[in-house]
């Protein structure tokens, strides 16, 4: 319990610090408006690929249409505070979201979680198209033109706080009865089932909690941008999601956090090329996939239980 | 019951499209289990390369076309070499990312060289269009057709009957035995690149004389639909992929002529996943279960 | 004193036109430790597959004699049964490979524990204590088969023995009233068969509950089992104490060339 409580208090001294970090980087004007947008994007890129990462690196289930998800939250606050312009509102234009993306999670969810593999990401990819076409065609989403003028409630600061939460609620979730059992219909599905593990019910979870943080990542886009269209959520916007989980390393929410950084920061490095930005990134793209093949950090999870290992092995001795 | 012909040929014409394009995603998914992105940019360079040669050098169209084939597949065939191969026996993930690389570095490297302009491909063959009981036909669309169907033929001749057909069956079934008995994997997997890119740039080459216009963007979305044409038919099967195509095709001008063209592609995954949730390994796929 | 534990009466499998598992009709009892025999594809694993729910019977009833009744099993799916109380081995190993050791264990204990969504993602304490327990129950079980050792250890790294070792452990975390093993003696040399032949009356002791095994090795068959069924051709073909299948003129005949 003691142990514990310290890598709780160890975490969240790394939460502050990168905070007051920020903070003081911002007073110290060393952040301009430039650098800031370029950090909360890849602080609502680490909210998208967090839950996708859960999706296909811990539950197994290769999905492409986390895009579908995020543009319902991002819509849910784009529409909603343009009526109630307050932060309140914002919060709970953000739980409407959440709420909505969920129940779109298990409409798409149930019957297509049964696919496997490329399939299953063929069907995702579909229904994200077909959730985005819908809001390509609908009065209440402006069609094809989108959003404009939506309130600036978000800052820096809420998009960090926001991350961390996430981030906590999905480690959780992840290193807890759950999480294991998710991994479990990973590994073995026939064996999860035989262990009295129902791989479908734990497959919709991990989709169902994959799609409330993309619409939490949707709404803060929608905030912090302030316009939102369709095609912001098309097929590209799925996969440019996905290069995240797959460049930082399947299965890893550290590598999640250090590829959306470097492609946070090289985009911002390649903004100075012009047109061959795209050139430059693809190349990059294609040399780390052939030269580190499991992403960035592999399955490597930054941890202070694996620093203090020895300790607890030595504890359990004298129990 | 004319509109219905009339959407029917239309529908025909751009499935053929589609099936060409499957058929690449389907015979490099079926021996390499990719699904490779950069296929509908293939499509966009063969239209490309058709653009040049005509304009450039005058060939008529028979010989852009096959001009065309010859240069997708040798270009399929380096792809595969430098980027895929590599990463043979690394987790799909990472080879379907690597080919979302490519894909992206052939849209934005001719997006630099060529600006993002759509261009007029040049009418190398005039149309004419006949009038057949109220229906209207045109010579291209038929060439369309004609020449799909001549080169689906083509395919299901090679893959069935010549060596390397045989070999490219054997490797998809199961690799390793292949190599045991002989087959050489590599010369395999090229040949099948070869073979999808060369289906590609016909592609490419039918569709700039049909729509009269091409830009570096153009494979994306005729890429995405032509693998979901392929999922359809039953990824891995060739005949799949020629009815999926078509299938798509059908589709596609079929909603349009009742006048919900904006909810076109809703439709067409709409009735991908439909397909998938009936058959979940596509119409022509085989059900495989895992033994316990 | 015997009273039922689980019956199939009648059932039947056909695949397409083949009929693996014909009209067989088996009954395990409380606290017993059965064998299931027969030649390669007589429909052994099979049988196993129809009991715990993973293909389902063409006709036919299989039901489990619990506190609270007579309970079908018919038409559930492999998880309610498990959760009912029948656990398994594989026949070629099921690990959950990349997991580690004690990972193993403590999903298979996955229904045994409820401190609720919103405890895990929020760590009240008694997420922690749910963990504790779920770990210690984990941990004690692993001492009783020796693995303590290895417990932070992935499965895939483990010996081929230890391998087969675990999956019984994890089966038995399910806190199951029947297991089935399938054929746990594969691929063993004589030495891990022995240790096999202990631990299997280990369990069976310990842990009072029903053993079925699907087994080729006919030392460690006719060493353990009190009851044997033979199966030939998807149907049933003998059954009885070792002793009397030995001397089953039929049984004889259908393994003359093979084992025995």
């Amino acid at each position: 319990m003691k142990a514990n409580f310290k890598y709780n208090i160890s975490w969240l001294a790394v939460m502050v610090i990168g905070f007051v970090a920020i903070d003081a980087c911002e007073f110290l004007g060393i952040i301009n408006t430039f650098i800031e947008n370029m950090l909360v994007t890849i602080g609502i890129n680490i909210i998208l690929a967090t839950g996708l990462n859960l999706i296909i690196g811990f539950s197994g289930q290769f999905s492409l249409g986390h895009a579908g998800f995020m543009a319902i939250g991002a819509y849910a606050t784009g529409i909603m505070t343009q009526t109630i312009a307050t932060p309140l509102g914002f919060y709970l234009s953000m739980v409407i979201g959440i709420v909505i993306a969920m129940i779109a999670a298990l409409i798409v969810g149930i019957p297509t979680l049964r696919l496997r593999g490329d399939y299953l990401a063929i069907a995702t990819m579909g229904a994200a198209e077909i959730i985005r076409i819908l809001i390509n065609n609908l009065k209440i989403t402006n069609g094809a033109a989108g959003l404009f003028n939506i309130p600036p409630l978000v800052t820096w600061a809420t998009v960090y706080v926001l991350m961390c939460l996430t981030t906590i609620v999905t480690v959780n979730f992840i290193h807890s009865r759950n999480g294991r059992a998710i991994m479990s219909v990973r590994e073995d599905e026939i064996a999860a089932e035989a262990m009295g593990i129902n791989p479908t019910r734990w497959k919709l979870a991990a989709f169902v909690f994959g799609a409330a943080t993309a619409a939490i990542g949707g709404s803060l886009h929608a905030a912090y941008i302030q316009t939102i269209a369709p095609g912001d959520f098309n097929i590209m916007a799925s996969i440019a999601i996905l290069i995240i989980v797959v460049l930082g390393g399947v299965g890893s929410i550290t590598g999640t956090f250090v590829a959306a950084i470097v492609l946070g920061a090289l985009d911002t490095i390649l903004q100075n090329f012009g047109t061959l930005r795209m050139i430059i990134y693809s190349l990059a793209l294609i040399l780390i996939m052939i030269f580190k093949p499991s992403g960035l950090l592999g399955n490597w999870e930054l941890s202070f239980k694996h620093l203090g290992i020895h300790q607890r092995k030595e504890q359990s001795i004298h129990e | 019951m004319q509109t219905f012909g009339q959407q029917l040929i239309n529908g025909l014409s751009l499935g053929s499209i589609y099936a060409l394009l499957a058929l690449g995603y389907t015979m490099v998914y079926g021996i390499i289990k990719l699904i490779n992105f950069a296929h509908g940019d293939i499509y966009m360079l063969g239209a490309f390369w058709g653009y040049y040669v005509i304009n450039q050098l005058h060939f008529n169209f028979i010989w852009a076309m096959l001009s065309a084939m010859v240069f997708c597949a040798l270009l399929g065939v380096i792809i595969e070499y430098f980027a895929y191969r590599p990463l043979r026996h690394s987790p799909r993930i990472t080879a379907l990312i690597t080919a979302i690389g490519v894909s992206f570095l052939l849209e934005n490297g001719m997006t630099y060289l060529f600006t993002a302009n759509t261009r007029s491909f040049p009418q190398v063959i005039k149309t004419v269009t006949y009038h057949l009981g109220g229906l209207r036909i045109s010579n291209i669309q038929l060439l369309i057709l004609g020449t799909a169907c001549l080169l689906m033929l083509l395919l299901e001749l090679i893959i069935k009957r010549t060596k390397m057909g045989r070999a490219m069956r054997a490797v998809s079934v199961d690799p390793e035995a292949a190599q045991l008995v002989g087959i050489n994997i590599n010369h395999t997997i090229s040949f099948t690149f070869a073979l999808g890119s060369a289906m590609a740039g016909a592609a490419g080459v039918l569709i700039g004389l049909y729509y009269n216009s091409i830009d570096p963007l153009m494979g994306m979305t005729p890429g995405i639909k032509a693998f979901v044409a392929a999922v359809i038919g039953g990824i891995g099967s060739v005949p799949g992929a020629s009815v999926g195509g078509f299938l798509i095709g059908l589709l596609e001008t079929g909603v349009q002529a009742i006048g919900l063209s904006a909810y076109k592609d809703a439709v067409v995954y709409f009735v991908l996943i439909v397909i998938l949730l009936v058959l979940p390994a596509g119409i022509f796929g085989k059900k495989t279960k895992e033994k316990v | 004193m015997s009273s039922p534990l689980l019956t199939a009466q009648q059932i039947v499998k056909n695949f397409g036109g083949l009929t693996a598992v014909a009209n067989v009709s088996v009954h395990f009892d409380q606290n017993e430790l059965i064998g299931l025999i027969g030649p390669n594809g007589a429909g052994k694993t099979t049988l196993f597959n129809l009991l715990t729910g993973v293909t389902p019977v063409t006709s036919g009833a299989i039901s489990l004699y619990t506190d609270q009744g007579v309970q079908s099993l018919n038409g559930k799916r492999p998880a309610e049964i498990a959760q009912a109380g029948l656990s398994r081995t594989f026949q070629n190993i099921r690990l959950f490979k990349e997991l580690s050791v004690l990972d193993n264990v403590r999903i298979a204990m996955t229904n045994h524990y409820q401190e609720g969504f919103l405890a895990s993602i929020f760590r009240v304490p008694k997420f922690y204590r749910t963990e504790a327990d779920m770990t210690l129950a984990a941990q004690k079980l692993l001492a009783i088969f020796d693995l303590t050792s290895v417990a932070d250890q992935p499965a895939k790294n483990l010996p081929y023995g230890i391998q087969r070792r675990l999956e019984i452990v994890r089966a038995l975390a399910t806190k199951p009233k029947l297991l089935f093993l399938d054929e746990p003696a594969a691929g063993m040399n004589p030495e891990e068969t022995a240790d096999l032949t202990r631990l299997i009356r280990q369990v069976q002791r310990d842990f009072h509950i029903t053993i079925v095994l699907i087994e080729h090795d006919m030392s460690l068959v006719m060493n353990v089992v009190e009851r044997l069924y033979v199966l030939e051709h998807g149907a049933l073909l003998a059954e009885g104490t070792p002793n009397e299948i030995q001397h089953n003129p039929a049984v004889i005949k259908a393994y003359l060339g093979d084992e025995a």
